[in-house]
């Protein structure tokens, strides 16, 4: 595994995104409409929802908007780029360029729609709780890495079968559930102001699990590539 | 017929599983009563899936490593064995949760985690029809194997006894399984159920398996 390599494969990867920054506007446009959309349909003139409901919509959201964008990272490249990755860089640097890139790119995702929403979806705050920003906020980051790095693997094994764009939501949502529960569980605890000691727990975890998922992708996705 | 001394073990166990979990003398406590006796189907599947599923793990693990088709054949049909007995499991949970939490299903962590645990098992059998060419669909299905195996592990061990409102025994202040059975009654049922139930796992595992070769060895 080369430091450098890996590097100019994100440099590469971040350039090609810039180059064509439809994909990029189309995915700020994805999720700054379906917020709009919950916005509509829940009808919030009439009154703020509820703390557990907002949480969970901001991560369904998420997790929409991010299998959205992170599918296209093996589904999307061409046959003859695949071809040329793989006679000049290793499975591994490929791997691991991808998942920082796309763990960049969900984060960025996270941040604006984290804004978008908080500007537009009014939260009812029935016992005066804090909002613990600085743990919400770490919740978004363990989130947007843990999407990525487990989405990352399940499109490159969505990419091999026919029919990859649907097979990509049906291999993934139950791998990502517990990554999912956790993080609503940790920015739960941030919006309520618990004591910070609370979370440690569920931080672990996410920590843990993302450990998990990305060794295990690390080792696996050279027998992948070879196909 | 020396090779078939655990076909013959896997009878006599489920059938002394059945014989003795439903006949025998079983301790009565509040709320549980007689439906003690379900630990000898219920939990006992769900010991046999994990390990099928392991073997399962294992088996995609060996294919990887050699790439040779009759380890993909030995992991698919563990694989399959595994949901049947988690299906088995789930439905004999489901009854068992009717009689003593008052409903089929309450939405318990451990029940939701092996609702996905199984639908994790049925997406990989969508995965591997998407597929046509057999080395390929052998590697991407048992990476897919192996990978949703780690997934699983935090999924099935370690969230729900971080729930605090878990009806299952063990969590959340609720006896543990020590509690049941003060005589050791139960456990003279419940080891040798466990062994017999994997064992019938792997019994109709390996007459698929031997479909699967002879059909192989026809076509080819």
């Amino acid at each position: 595994m080369n430091k450098n390599q890996i590097l100019s494969l994100i440099e590469k990867e971040l350039l090609s995104e810039w180059r064509q920054r439809y994909a990029l506007n189309g995915m700020i446009l994805y999720l700054a409409s379906t917020i709009f959309i919950c916005y509509m349909s829940f009808g919030l003139k009439a009154g703020a929802i509820d703390a557990i409901t907002w949480n969970a919509l901001f991560w369904i959201i998420l997790l929409f908007t991010a299998v959205n964008s992170v599918a296209k990272s093996f589904i999307q490249e061409s046959r003859g780029r695949a071809l040329y990755y793989y006679s000049i860089a290793s499975p591994i640097e490929i791997i691991v360029s991808k998942i920082i890139y796309n763990a960049l790119l969900l984060l960025a995702l996270a941040l604006v729609g984290f804004f978008i929403y908080s500007f537009v979806m009014e939260r009812a705050n029935e016992d005066g709780a804090t909002f613990d920003l600085l743990y919400f906020l770490i919740a978004i980051v363990l989130g947007s890495l843990g999407l990525a790095s487990s989405l990352t693997m399940i499109s490159g094994i969505a990419s091999k079968a026919e029919n990859s764009t649907s097979l990509m939501a049906v291999l993934s949502f139950p791998v990502i559930l517990p990554i999912i529960l956790m993080v609503i569980k940790l920015s739960k605890n941030a919006m309520d102001g618990l004591d910070r000691s609370v979370s440690t727990d569920e931080i672990l975890i996410l920590v843990a699990i993302n450990a998990i998922v990305f060794s295990v992708s690390y080792l696996l996705f050279p027998y992948l590539w070879k196909s | 017929m020396k090779k078939n001394w655990w076909k013959a073990l896997a009878l006599i166990l489920v059938t002394y599983t059945l014989l003795a979990g439903l006949l025998m003398d079983a301790p009565r406590l509040n709320i549980l009563n007689e439906t003690i006796r379900n630990l000898h189907f219920h939990v006992t599947m769900w010991f046999g899936m994990v390990i099928l599923l392991t073997a399962s793990m294992v088996y995609a693990i060996k294919y990887l490593r050699s790439g040779q088709i009759t380890y993909d054949d030995k992991s698919v049909e563990m694989a399959k064995a595994g949901v049947l007995l988690g299906s088995m499991g789930i439905i004999t949970g489901a009854v068992w949760a009717n009689y003593t939490w008052g409903e089929p299903w309450s939405g318990d962590s451990k029940q939701n985690a092996a609702a996905i645990c199984l639908l994790i098992y049925f997406a990989y059998l969508v995965l591997r029809n998407s597929m046509k060419d057999e080395q390929q669909r052998a590697r991407v299905s048992g990476v897919y194997d192996i990978f949703a195996y780690a997934a699983m592990i935090p999924l099935l061990f370690i969230l729900p006894r971080l729930d605090p409102n878990s009806l299952h025994p063990g969590n959340g202040g609720n006896p543990g399984f020590n509690a049941y059975d003060l005589d050791s009654k139960l456990r003279v049922v419940f080891y040798p159920a466990v062994i017999g139930w994997t064992l019938m796992g792997v019994w109709i595992a390996s007459l698929k398996i031997r479909t699967r070769q002879i059909e192989r060895a026809l076509e080819d």
